[in-house]
């Protein structure tokens, strides 16, 4: 029996790729509705997304987004971005290579004073920094890719772990040149 | 958002209202119609119109349709018969979510319009005031840009920006919200700029050389080859589909287009090997399927092209020359993509083949021609013609017949009449077939014809309709009637939403779940209660002189031609099948054998 239809089948399992894109836009109103419109009307994922004015004088925003999909969905994602009148530019980090990515997350955890100093060494093991000390937790900053975080995240739910807030990712190419 | 602002004449700009504005912009940017409908968001520049010495001058004409999706459909007629930007007016709320079908059929189909909408005055943006809808946001997906203007400083920028994207890169419909308090308020009106500059937005129109060197010399080599066309040659202007008719002549390869790119290749050349696709000839369909170097020209491999992705033109190399990058490589991977606009890119292959004095390979291309002689006698567009009832193919062809050599211009509906006057109607010209072939939008036939015939008052307009569709916006008839435009309203009547029926007898056992119109109406009567014309055709012998009659009335006109209700459409790809499988009307398979239980899922 034939398993196909008129309509072209899903695309035979490629590999799925995580892309990280730097995309420059005008900071007008509406300009994220129009992205996030964008991944949601044409179904890609969103794993993370940052934004923030980065140049005030020319009203201008830069969004990381994070993404998954197969090479043929990325290229699409980023022509289909491309397509949109307020984005100026569209840069695959991860093809163009050699960039450095970056989350910072600010992690609660209850440790009272007897917990206190082991909750320390996991944090100083990994470059996490006190933010906050109060009489039932304390709050830690941590910066570093991804991976980093969960770490200390990780190592953190045993011994009283209360909520994490996450920036998402941010990212920037190596090198003399801006994007 | 980042354009220079330089009044284009060097003067400074007047003083006057945002209403003014907008009728100053849309003359200054060549707007002689603007298709529109009421309300009290757009009372200001109702008035203004009133008054307006422009509008007194008929230097802007408004026309009063009778539904919004009504005002939309015209300007994409009006836009795709003359290359210009089809111009809307419409009110807050209703207004503007009546026009979202048109919005999104303009987006599928890259038709240039501008939309400009009502709002409720800014302070109460937000306050579910009366008529208020989110307007900006329900058309952000239906739209190629949307704009809600909030001060009266950015209105006229704008205003001309909309114009420019609208109409340039790959076109597409832009809305521009505009709330009451500025369409009141006082403001400086700037001309539009001379060149227009903005940092996002940059369509890139010449083709990379090295690519277009590559091409040719894979088209010098090709022992297959084939033109696949589609909508971007009428859209890049009649400039682009002479280039293409040069092009093809000097290589020799055969042609066929999609259902958008009907007009831009002579219909009547032997190197025309009729429409592709799911209604596709046998000949251009198997061509596709065994073709050796596909050249790609404004078209984007639609599914309703591709079938089985897995089988499609498999031994194929492919050349895509498109205006946008988000095209390519979207459905079907190619071997050599050319991003720009495909007037300037064949015009470069041209060059480039008469330089390089590039020949085909003339003994391949000969046995090449030799097997689509082989595919083109099986004749697969015939059918069983009768004496006694009108087959809908015979209507069409007669019609086709009737207005030969005349100055004809036509529109469909969505459903078999479609498809049929795309295989039995032969088009010469570009921008003389307008459908809704992307979004599929019934009812879109009758106002985009009133579109056409308001562009081209002399002209012959024939809306070829089926009796569903042609209800669902039969009211634009009345505006016809208004405007004294004389089009023709030419229904292939089966009483069936006749594809919907098609499906049902291949797809569902012939269980025709409410695909049968119980009670049309007198559509003679219908036509004169409009006082337009109707005239009622049932026999094949009275055809002719029916068509000659409609043809000669100087009015719009309501012509019932009752056909056969249970005449298929074919060929047809049928659902799990791929190019080289089509079913024809005279093959004795039987549709029920065609279409496997996966294949039904598909439409
Ligand atoms: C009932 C029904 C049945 C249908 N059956 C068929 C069928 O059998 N066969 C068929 O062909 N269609 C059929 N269609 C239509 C089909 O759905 C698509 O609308 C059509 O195939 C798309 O045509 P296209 O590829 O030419 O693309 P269009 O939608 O016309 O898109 C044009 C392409 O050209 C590009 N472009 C635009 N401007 C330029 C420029 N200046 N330079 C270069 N590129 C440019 C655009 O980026 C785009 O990629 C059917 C529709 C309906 C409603
Ligand atoms: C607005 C809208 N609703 C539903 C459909 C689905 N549809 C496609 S063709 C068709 C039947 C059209 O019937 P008719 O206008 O009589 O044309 P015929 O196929 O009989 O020639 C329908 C319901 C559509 N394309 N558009
Ligand atoms: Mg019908």
């Amino acid at each position: 029996m034939n398993t196909t239809t008129h309509y072209p089948a899903a695309p035979a399992a490629q590999s799925i790729e995580a892309h990280t894109l730097s995309v420059i836009v005008d900071n007008e109103p509406g300009v994220l509705a129009r992205v996030i419109g964008l991944f949601s009307g044409r179904g890609y994922n969103i794993d993370s997304l940052t934004v923030s004015e980065t140049e005030h004088q020319k009203h201008l925003s830069r969004i990381t987004i994070v993404t998954r999909g197969t090479p043929m969905v990325i290229e699409q994602i980023k022509n289909q971005l491309e397509r949109l009148v307020p984005i100026h530019r569209v840069v695959d980090m991860t093809v163009a290579g050699r960039s450095i990515e970056r989350e910072l997350a600010m992690v609660k955890v209850a440790a009272d004073a007897q917990k206190r100093p082991e909750v320390q060494k996991v944090a100083d093991a990994l470059g996490a920094r006190m933010i906050d000390e109060s009489a039932g937790g304390v709050i830690f900053e941590i910066t570093g890719g991804s991976d980093k975080i969960e770490q200390f995240i990780g190592q953190m739910l045993p011994l009283g772990l209360i909520e994490v807030s996450r920036t998402g990712i941010v990212a920037i190419a190596r090198g003399a040149e801006g994007m | 958002m980042t354009t220079t602002n330089k009044t284009g004449a060097g003067a400074p700009g007047r003083e006057m209202t945002g209403a003014e504005m907008v009728i100053e912009a849309l003359t200054d940017q060549g707007v002689q119609h603007i298709f529109g409908y009421p309300g009290g968001a757009v009372l200001p520049i109702y008035d203004a119109m009133f008054q307006h010495p422009l509008c007194k001058s008929d230097k802007l004409r408004h026309v009063l349709v009778r539904h919004e999706q009504g005002a939309v459909h015209a300007a994409e007629g009006y836009a795709r018969s003359t290359g210009k930007v089809g111009c809307v007016l419409v009110t807050s709320g209703p207004g503007a979510t009546n026009a979202v079908t048109g919005l999104t059929d303009a987006l599928c189909d890259s038709i240039p319009i501008v939309v400009i909408t009502g709002q409720v005055p800014t302070h109460l943006i937000g306050n579910d005031a009366f008529q208020e809808c989110d307007t900006v946001g329900i058309t952000r997906p239906c739209t190629k840009h949307n704009y809600l203007v909030k001060r009266i400083e950015d209105l006229s920028r704008v205003l001309h920006e909309a114009f420019h994207i609208a109409s340039s890169g790959r076109p597409g419909p832009v809305v521009v919200d505009i709330p009451k308090d500025i369409q009141f308020a006082k403001g400086i009106y700037s001309k539009p700029e001379k060149q227009f500059q903005h940092q996002g937005y940059k369509p890139r129109l010449d083709g990379d050389p090295n690519k277009i060197k590559q091409a040719v010399e894979m088209m010098a080599q090709a022992k297959r080859p084939l033109f696949y066309t589609g909508g971007g040659v009428i859209n890049s202007g009649p400039h682009a589909s002479a280039l293409l008719r040069e092009l093809v002549k000097t290589t020799g390869f055969p042609i066929t287009s999609t259902l958008m790119g009907l007009g831009a290749y002579q219909a009547s050349d032997p190197q025309w090997l009729g429409m592709l696709g799911m209604h596709g000839t046998w000949e251009a369909n198997w061509a596709m399927h065994d073709c050796d170097l596909m050249i790609c020209v404004g078209a984007r491999f639609d599914d309703r092209i591709t079938g089985r992705l897995d089988a499609f033109a498999p031994g194929s190399k492919k050349i895509h020359i498109d205006i946008d990058p988000s095209s390519i490589n979207k459905n079907v991977k190619v071997d050599v993509p050319i991003i720009g606009d495909c007037g300037r890119v064949l015009e470069d292959m041209l060059k480039l083949w008469r330089a390089n004095k590039a020949q085909p390979d003339k003994h391949a291309l000969a046995d090449w021609w030799k097997q689509i002689g082989k595919w083109r006698a099986r004749k697969s567009l015939s059918y069983k013609n009768s004496n006694s009832v009108i087959k809908p193919q015979y209507a069409i062809q007669r019609l086709f017949e009737a207005t030969k050599g005349r100055d004809t211009y036509i529109t469909t509906e969505v459903g078999q009449h479609q498809m049929w006057a795309a295989q039995f109607y032969g088009f010469e010209e570009p921008n003389r077939w307008m459908t809704s072939g992307g979004l599929g939008t019934m009812g879109y036939g009758l106002p985009a014809s009133v579109g056409v015939q308001l562009a081209h008052p002399e002209s012959l307009v024939i809306d070829i309709a089926g009796e569903a569709s042609v209800l669902m916006t039969m009211q634009e008839i009345s505006t016809a009637v208004q405007y004294r435009l004389p089009v023709k309203i030419f229904i292939i009547n089966n009483q069936y939403m006749g594809m919907v029926r098609q499906w049902q007898e291949l797809l569902h056992g012939g269980r025709y779940a409410e695909s049968y119109t119980e009670s049309l109406p007198d559509f003679v009567k219908l036509a004169e209660a409009y006082h337009a014309v109707g005239i009622r055709c049932e026999k094949p012998g009275d055809l002719d002189g029916a068509i000659k009659e409609m043809i000669d009335v100087k009015r719009p006109v309501i012509f019932d031609c009752v056909v056969d209700q249970k005449e298929n459409c074919f060929p047809m790809i049928p659902s799990g099948r791929a190019h080289n499988e089509m079913i024809l009307g005279d093959s004795g398979e039987s549709v029920d054998d065609a279409i496997t239980e996966e294949g039904k899922v598909m439409v």
